[in-house]
């Protein structure tokens, strides 16, 4: 045996995470179970999900409340106990209202992202698969589209389709994608001259099938890296839209709406901003450092 | 051996120690190195990657990024100096300057964003107080003086327009600028072909003679050392484990790691079906060091003792030690 | 160089012919008409208007007579203002626009540049974390929010800016900030992995064995790598910045273009939404190919094809 070196190595101590018998996922696991803040978030999230989820028909079976209907007699409130956020210009509880908006906002930040990491992950893996001509244009296609201001098209399509929420989501993943794409073209081009690649392709499998069943498992790490970022970005972009007037309809409400509200009154009635704005804070916070905590733990290479 | 006078030496490595620290695990990367080396003289230190060769170096030089390294303690002894306890300014004002490094991996020493030129000057122009014109010229003169053709012309170019070999040539040229009294030379030869190795090491034992620089030769191709160096000091897991003049070492290897590797060489006279010895087992994990002797695992000669603690310096000439505990029960 | 320049602004025209067909495509596509969204109108009345702006003659026509007209560099008449051409509306808007945009770049480029070297030249100090932290709450907090919270505070309570309107500087600031803030987080994060990448490579080492001064080894070795990564987020940003300023001039009453856009996407105005997009992805497309010759001067080894 001659001295370990290879010609590229550059002295460094093993560190422990390069024990033997824990799995990728298992590391990435323990990682993120250590980073306090991003655990903190995890739990901050589970709780707006749960209360979103839960709390409008405990707040409806408790004091009554719904989302929509109005008394204009008891009108515009500050936070009281039997009104915790406060209620509207129209009377309605704040509460529900906001709970039921950070309902819309996570269901369609999730599904957005979903649509967007589905679509990007299989544009991608096609793209390099293929490679040669197609891979070039299919590239320059989502060269175009990333740099277009593409919260245009959105209005176009939403003003289109009408505002319905399951559109919304839908033309937000399908526009939404580029970055998923872009990734995972990255990670099949460097998989795809591995050894099990070529092994795969030399037994004769049929490209779709190395594409499915080979490639795409093995870009998991990055994928769920994206979808983590990309679920505050579709969360912000509901929320402009609804900001503008393009999301879910009233009396229906959603975060950006009510801020939209809330903005037009904050002089006179500081709460109709500061509890929809916190709540909207508060959740893209806890995304943001939870999707940091992923990526520290799945990729530590891939800061940025 | 008289004139080996106090003032031939330039640098004086005296218990050298450095420690990182790596999640939970304190990795002695560099435990208890000593050396010292004289005007013109060349040192080999050889192991396996790990053994803290490379980081012995670069603490010397304070160039070791802390955190995750604790401060190095013992000594680093340049002209009386100890390095280790010098104010960060001083010590940019002898490194690059007195005290030089080249590294192992030309092609990703050099900075890809500037120019050579830059990279070059500025080196006179931080330590001779240089003008640009008196820095530039300088350079070129140099960058001749290392091989590089068209020098005048070359120097505007950027780091990938030249191959491996001129760039290395060139981080020895920035070495060089300041004409330091000691080198330090991290692997210079590993990343590059083999013809272009013994060119490169051509030019270190051509310059050092020209400039009476003291090389320390950082390397883990026993080769290089048998050629170029005029002591060796064999390290393992932080530690030197055996050092002496380099022909006394290939002649008469004391230590059973340094056999290990010696007669892991490949011989021309041992003929095709002569075998190569191999050291069993794997370089060790520092982070989880074996207890006493850290190559006892590995050890054909295992003692009990070896398992219990570090065996001590034996002298077996006055320039040759090691330390094993079988060598002391034999002497 | 230049080579490279001309074949890229050469590529831009299939480009942009994709871009404005695909965009009249969809808009004339869409259901409904100008005229169907405002109360019922008589059909002759109808077929008037119709065949004055030429939406009675078939879809192909209409659309080479509105390339022809591009070409010369009109972008027709606009359905909801009559009185006005889209030229017009354009002129009048996008200067406002082109300035927030501007105001907001630069800031969140000077904020997140600075924040983004701190955080990576002392890397998990107090500093880098409280940077950090810092820039992901400043992601986390939408325009729309940041925003009114900024009037209330900086105009209505301390009364040191006005809360709305355009005019002179003293208008562009608090818009600028609500705009810029985000993206500012954004080039804070890849500012400090950018140079992080940068801090742990050989070079880094090689200059600081050069015996060069901490300083120097940041501004000149450092930095010209280290900002690659925001260079590249320019163009998405830029892009970005500019449909972000819709919600931002909504809120502070500027009279820029994006109120028009959402306005005209609603009311089927045609030549006006056309005029939009087309001018926004004209914009864009050159703004990406300097960020990309920007991209190769910063780094020597990128090579023109």
């Amino acid at each position: 045996m001659t001295i370990h070196a290879a010609p590229h190595s550059v002295e460094r101590p093993t560190g422990p995470d390069l024990e033997p018998g824990t799995s990728l996922w298992q590391d990435a696991w323990k990682r993120l179970r250590k980073n306090h803040v991003a655990v903190a978030s995890g739990w901050i999230l589970l709780f707006l999900a749960a209360a979103c989820l839960v709390g409008p028909p405990i707040v409806a079976g408790t004091w009554g409340y719904d989302y929509e209907t109005q008394d204009l007699a008891y009108g515009p409130r500050p936070p009281t106990w039997e009104h915790p956020f406060g209620t509207d210009f129209y009377g309605r509880d704040l509460l529900t209202r906001v709970l039921y908006g950070g309902r819309v906002s996570l269901t369609v930040g999730f599904l957005a992202a979903a649509v967007a990491a589905t679509i990007g992950t299989v544009y991608g893996a096609v793209s390099s698969y293929a490679g040669g001509n197609v891979d070039s244009v299919m590239m320059r296609i989502v060269d175009i589209l990333y740099a277009l201001p593409y919260m245009f098209l959105v209005i176009i399509l939403v003003t289109i389709l009408g505002k319905n929420l399951v559109l919304v989501f839908l033309t937000l993943g399908a526009v939404g994608w580029l970055l998923t794409a872009r990734v995972v073209r990255g990670q099949v081009m460097s998989l795809k001259e591995q050894d099990f690649i070529l092994a795969a392709r030399s037994l004769g499998t049929r490209p779709g099938s190395i594409v499915f069943r080979h490639l795409i498992p093995n870009t998991l790490g990055p994928v769920i890296v994206t979808f983590t970022l990309t679920v505050p970005a579709m969360i912000l972009q509901e929320a402009f839209l609804s900001f503008l007037g393009l999301g879910v309809q009233a009396p229906r409400p959603s975060l950006g709406a009510l801020i939209n509200d809330g903005a037009s009154q904050m002089l006179v009635f500081w709460w109709t901003l500061a509890f929809p704005g916190g709540v909207m804070a508060l959740m893209l916070m806890a995304l943001n450092f939870l999707g940091d905590g992923v990526r520290d733990a799945l990729d530590p290479r891939m800061k940025n | 051996m008289q004139s080996e006078t106090a003032t031939d030496t330039v640098l004086d490595v005296r218990d050298l120690r450095t420690y990182f620290k790596l999640d939970e695990h304190v990795v002695k990367a560099v435990d208890g190195v000593s050396f010292s080396i004289r005007r013109g003289e060349t040192l080999g230190i050889v192991g396996e990657s790990g053994s803290g060769k490379s980081v012995a170096c670069l603490s010397a030089l304070g160039l070791v990024p802390r955190p995750p390294a604790f401060h190095p303690s013992g000594q680093v002894l340049y002209r009386g100096r100890n390095l280790l306890g010098l104010p960060e300014r001083q010590l940019q004002n002898l490194r690059g300057n007195r005290l030089a490094m080249i590294f192992q991996d030309p092609m990703t020493s050099l900075n890809p964003y500037l120019r050579v030129s830059r990279q070059l000057t500025e080196v006179l122009e931080v330590h001779k107080s240089a003008t640009a014109t008196e820095a530039r010229r300088a350079a070129i003169a140099m960058l001749e003086r290392v091989g590089i053709p068209d020098a005048a012309r070359r120097i505007d170019n950027y780091p990938h327009q030249f191959s491996g070999g001129m760039r290395q040539r060139v981080m020895i040229a920035m070495a060089l600028l300041c004409e330091p009294e000691v080198l330090f030379a991290d692997e210079p030869t590993t990343a590059l072909d083999v013809t272009i190795q013994a060119q490169i090491l051509e030019l270190i034992a051509e310059l050092k003679h020209t400039f009476g620089t003291a090389v320390v030769l950082i390397t883990h191709d026993l080769g290089v050392v048998a050629g170029t160096t005029d002591r060796v000091a064999v390290m393992y897991a932080g530690r030197i484990v055996e050092e002496g003049p380099t022909s006394e070492v290939f002649a008469s290897p004391t230590h059973p790691y340094t056999l290990g590797l010696l007669e892991s060489l490949p011989r021309i006279d041992a003929g095709p079906e002569g075998e190569l010895a191999a050291i069993p087992g794997l370089p060790p994990d520092l982070a989880h060091l074996p207890s006493g002797c850290p190559f006892h695992p590995r050890c054909s000669r295992v003692l009990d003792r070896c398992r219990e603690s570090y065996p001590p310096q034996v002298v077996l000439s006055p320039t040759h030690s090691a330390a094993c505990f079988d060598i002391e029960v034999a002497s | 160089m230049r080579g490279y320049i001309l074949r890229r602004l050469l590529e831009l025209i299939p480009t942009a012919l994709i871009i404005v067909t695909a965009s009249f495509a969809l808009v004339r596509l869409a259901p409904g008409s100008p005229f169907t969204s405002e109360k019922e109108i008589p059909p002759q009345v109808k077929a008037a208007l119709d065949a004055k702006y030429g939406f009675d003659k078939p879809l192909p026509e209409q659309f080479f007579r509105y390339l022809g007209n591009l070409l010369r560099g009109d972008l027709g008449p606009s359905t909801k203002y009559p009185q006005r051409s889209v030229n017009e509306i354009i002129a009048d808007g996008f200067p406002a626009t082109l300035t927030l945009g501007a105001v907001a770049l630069v800031w969140a480029l000077l904020l997140g540049i600075t924040a983004g070297i701190i955080g990576a030249v002392r890397q998990n100090t107090v500093w880098d974390h409280a940077a950090m932290a810092a820039a992901l709450v400043g992601l986390s907090i939408p325009s729309f929010v940041l925003g009114p919270v900024l009037v209330l505070v900086v105009s209505l309570r301390w009364h040191l800016l006005p809360p709305a309107g355009w005019g002179d500087w003293r208008h562009v600031i608090l818009p600028g900030l609500t705009l810029g803030t985000i993206y500012a987080a954004s080039i804070a994060r890849l500012t400090r992995g950018g140079m992080l990448e940068v801090v742990r490579s050989d070079f880094i080492r090689t200059a600081r064995a050069k015996g060069l001064s901490e300083r120097l080894v940041i501004w000149r070795h450092m930095l010209k790598g280290g900002l690659l990564p925001v260079v590249s987020y320019l163009g998405p940003a830029i892009a970005s910045i500019l449909t972000g300023s819709v919600v931002v001039e909504k809120i502070f009453n500027i009279p820029g273009i994006g109120p028009y856009f959402v306005d005209a996407a609603f009311n089927r105005d045609y030549f006006l939404v056309m005029g939009i997009v087309v001018l926004y992805a004209g914009f864009l497309l050159v703004m990406n190919l300097i960020v990309d010759v920007v991209y190769g001067l910063l780094d020597p080894r990128i090579e023109y094809p």
